[in-house]
């Protein structure tokens, strides 16, 4: 069976630092202003493996195997997605259900997420302004994440806060998105060299507010 | 020596060896034929051939006659309107342009101003025989600067008939002195093609009224006769007379053209627009493209072997100079215009370089230049060269366009965004009975273009009615697969009812043409492999998953819950097709079943564990179709709490 997923330089041992699995989902690429050219400056980076599930399983016909393999084959995970009402689109909630399974993922004798890295890489709608307590949306964004973060803690993994773009119809428009993108990849080859300050980015509300301040050498 | 089996066979040799030899070394079939006529012409050659060339010539001409019937065939009538401003402008700029600085320059070196004009006419016409068979080979028709060229090229042949009434007023008072025979002949009725026409002795009024006539004739009769006739023809299921009958509507028109005093290949192209919308097209192309090919190869042969090197060597500074400077003037008026009409830059340049040669009509407003004593026969002789010199210096400019100029313009564009379907990149169906209609209406309905070809006329007659665009032939034929644009194809979609003529299509196609996908329906399993083993990418099973649909339904109808239903119908197909695949090898090893005992139990066994793929439970089997939503063990939640 072909994977439509580019798998990039999975170099065994070869690159010393952490391989990174991209797991992005969105079901209408062909309309995405902000998480196509995302993904289009993901793929070619090295050690970085991005999974189009939408391309890889168009009737949520989740391979388990393949995917419980992928996720032991890197050491960072991240969900990357537009916000769907306050969580990911159906297929991550699908790719959850049916590849965390007890005795994997979690539970007696299971382990073998244990001390990888998750977080989301999201675009919202709505203004960073929103999300807060007086905001329309009442919650922060960390908040309203709290079911993927303590997916993230049941299963052994290490949570960091989202690396959000907030206002994503206008980012095209403004003029925002070079700025992200650039970001985006500076938190990835961070990740990847382990430059990044874990223990400073898990009390923040996103990895990319104050990027600079979360980086360390290099 | 001279007999004309002879002659046949000195051409046809000739061209058999220097055209595949040419267009190994990447120099186009168009120079090969050139090479090719001046190695067996009297000039450099062997001198096989030489007083009959103008007799083979005129014959050969009507290859260019079939050619823009051809160019017609491809171009609907509304493409043809689009194209207007284009046809008018960039052509009629170019033919007066053109001919006015090729005159002024005649008239700085102190010839006649008739006669200057009469040159710079002759001069402005470029070559639709080798320019258009050239950018065909080279792919390059659908492109900017390919339609560009077209344009000019129509527009010249329109061009034509008003020049050849132009020019019995360009002769100079009294005549030339040296051209004494000829000066009488005179102030005829335009007449390129040397036969008779009906209209010579009409008032003007009389004769715009049977011109009129001809050309409703043509496109009323292309319209309303020629598809019940082409019905009748293709029912009768005899291809020769189909064959037969095409080339009788194209002499046919083009003799009509020439009775009225019109150009024939004008006339053809008109009857080709006219058929373009038939859904004979692709049939009719296959049937006339044979004998085009044919006869625009001897028409260059002629041309090559008809150079007169005598004149060449004699005064070789000034062939070579008005050679080049025509060729230099032409290029730089097409590159103005090109850019005054917006051409992206490299495109400018194949429109420039490809159109600078003089053409064929050259020689024809030459010869009657000569009839009408506008020019001498003299000088007559060196221009025919320089017109002869530029055509076989074309196939280089071609080669000087693809190795310097398009490489250098085709870095800078931009990759498409994704999910934009290619227009040149169309999908090719064969057979539009059940199968092939739903094929076709899905990619239809997502903007895909897609030829479709069926050998029922009655099947192709009710798609037509409900707007599906289909084509009557037999796509088990190369040539019609070959007009229908397979060698440009992306997809060939494999639908038709015969299966063994399907896997012939599969295995012809995936040899021919390695770069086109493959995607065939299957009867069965065997004929599934079959079709795989021939070459298909994919085969499917026409009835496999229309019978799995109804399973489910069954299912459903007795109680199970629906989506209990969808997840076994799915493991189903998952088991069927790892199923299958394993199969394959014993398969190739005896295709006959009933002797082939490893498959037997391979079969049997396949069956057996059917039951368990569908209801195991992934505690017992690990089998990841029941793995997902298999709740946690009870009390799974005690341990985690243990563990915090």
């Amino acid at each position: 069976m072909p994977s439509h997923a580019p798998v990039l330089s999975r170099g065994d041992g070869a690159l010393a630092g952490r391989r990174i699995l991209i797991l992005f989902a969105h079901p209408s690429l062909d309309r995405s202003e902000a998480n196509r050219p995302l993904a289009a400056a993901t793929a070619p980076l090295e050690g970085v493996t991005l999974v189009d599930l939408y391309a890889e399983y168009p009737t949520f016909e989740i391979n388990v195997d393949r995917e419980q393999a992928r996720l032991l084959s890197h050491e960072v995970i991240c969900f990357m997605h537009p916000l769907y009402w306050y969580s990911t689109p159906a297929i991550l909630k699908e790719w959850q259900d049916l590849v965390l399974e007890h005795g994997f993922a979690y539970g007696v004798g299971a382990g073998a997420l244990n001390g990888k890295l998750f977080f989301n890489a999201l675009t919202a709608g709505g203004p960073e302004a929103a999300y807060c307590a007086a905001g329309y949306n009442h919650f922060t964004i960390r908040e309203l994440l709290h079911p993927l973060e303590q997916m993230a803690r049941l299963c052994g993994m290490v949570y960091l806060p989202p690396f959000a773009l907030f206002g994503a119809r206008t980012a095209v428009d403004e003029g925002r998105m070079p700025g992200h993108v650039a970001d985006w990849v500076r938190v990835l080859v961070a990740l990847r060299e382990d430059r990044l300050d874990l223990a400073a980015a898990r009390s923040r509300t996103t990895l990319n507010a104050d990027l600079a301040t979360l980086l360390r050498g290099a | 020596m001279d007999g004309i089996w002879f002659i046949a066979f000195v051409y046809l040799a000739a061209a058999v060896l220097a055209v595949p030899v040419a267009n190994r070394l990447g120099l186009g079939s168009v120079l090969g034929y050139l090479i090719a006529g001046i190695l067996i012409g009297p000039g450099l050659g062997l001198g096989l051939v030489g007083r009959e060339t103008q007799d083979v010539q005129q014959v050969a001409e009507f290859g260019v006659v079939m050619m823009l019937f051809l160019v017609g065939l491809e171009l609907e009538p509304q493409r043809l309107w689009e194209m207007r401003l284009r046809l008018l402008g960039l052509g009629g700029l170019q033919v007066g342009l053109t001919a006015l600085l090729i005159a002024a320059g005649a008239v700085a070196l102190g010839r006649y101003w008739g006669l200057a004009l009469a040159i710079g006419l002759v001069f402005a016409m470029s070559s639709t025989a080798i320019v258009l068979q050239t950018l065909s080979e080279k792919g390059l028709t659908k492109t900017e600067g390919g339609r560009a060229c077209f344009a000019v090229l129509l527009f010249q042949d329109i061009a034509v008939i008003a020049v050849l009434a132009l020019i019995p007023l360009l002769a100079r008072p009294g005549g030339w002195r040296d051209a004494a025979g000829n000066a009488a002949a005179g102030a005829t009725a335009p007449d390129p093609h040397g036969t008779a026409t009906l209209v010579a002795d009409l008032p003007d009024w009389g004769y715009a009224l049977v011109v009129l006539g001809a050309i409703a004739a043509v496109v009323l009769g292309g319209h309303y006769l020629s598809r019940p006739l082409f019905r009748f023809i293709a029912d009768s299921r005899l291809r020769e007379v189909f064959t037969a009958s095409a080339l009788l509507l194209v002499i046919g028109t083009a003799l009509l053209m020439t009775l009225v005093g019109l150009s024939p290949a004008l006339g053809a192209f008109l009857a080709g627009v006219v058929l373009a919308n038939s859904e004979f097209r692709h049939e009719l192309q296959s049937a006339i493209e044979p004998f085009k090919g044919l006869l625009l190869g001897i028409f260059f042969i002629t041309v090559g072997a008809g150079i007169d090197f005598g004149i060449l060597f004699a005064d070789y500074a000034t062939v070579l100079g008005l050679t080049f400077g025509v060729m230099g003037l032409k290029a730089a008026v097409l590159l103005g215009l090109a850019r005054l009409f917006r051409l992206p830059a490299g495109d400018r340049w194949l429109v420039a370089l490809s159109l600078a040669q003089a053409g064929e009509f050259g020689f024809v407003l030459l010869a009657f230049c000569v009839q009408n004593a506008v020019i001498p026969t003299a000088l007559a002789r060196t221009l025919s060269l320089v017109v002869a010199l530029s055509m076989l210096l074309t196939p280089a400019l071609f080669i000087l366009y693809e190795r310097l100029i398009a490489p250098r313009l085709r870095t800078d564009v931009q990759g498409p965004a994704p999910d934009t379907i290619d227009e040149q990149g169309a999908v090719v169906i064969a057979g539009i009975g059940r199968f092939g209609q739903v094929v076709n209406s899905l990619l239809v309905a997502a903007g895909v273009r897609t030829v479709v070809l069926d050998h029922r006329a009655e099947q192709i007659d009710l798609l037509r009615k409900l707007d599906i665009k289909s084509y009557y032939g037999d796509a088990s034929r190369p040539d019609l697969l070959h007009a229908a644009g397979i060698a440009q194809a992306r997809l060939f979609i494999v639908a038709i009812d015969d299966r063994d003529r399907a896997v012939e299509m599969v295995e012809y196609v995936r040899r021919t043409y390695p770069q086109v996908r493959i995607l065939a329906r299957a009867y069965d399993v065997g004929h599934m492999y079959l079709l795989k083993k021939a070459g298909a990418d994919l085969a499917l099973r026409e009835v496999y998953h229309g019978s799995l649909s109804l399973g489910a339904a069954a299912l459903r109808r007795l109680g199970f819950h629906p989506y209990k239903v969808e997840r076994m119908t799915r493991a189903f197909r998952r088991h069927q097709s790892e199923g299958l695949d394993g199969m394959y090898d014993l398969w190739d090893q005896d295709p006959d079943i009933a002797r082939n005992l490893a498959l037997q139990a391979h079969i049997r066994a396949y069956v057996g564990s059917l039951q368990d793929a569908l209801n195991a439970d992934r505690r017992d089997l690990h089998d990841r179709t029941e793995r997902g939503w298999t709740p946690p063990p009870k009390g799974f939640s005690r341990e985690l709490d243990e563990d915090a």
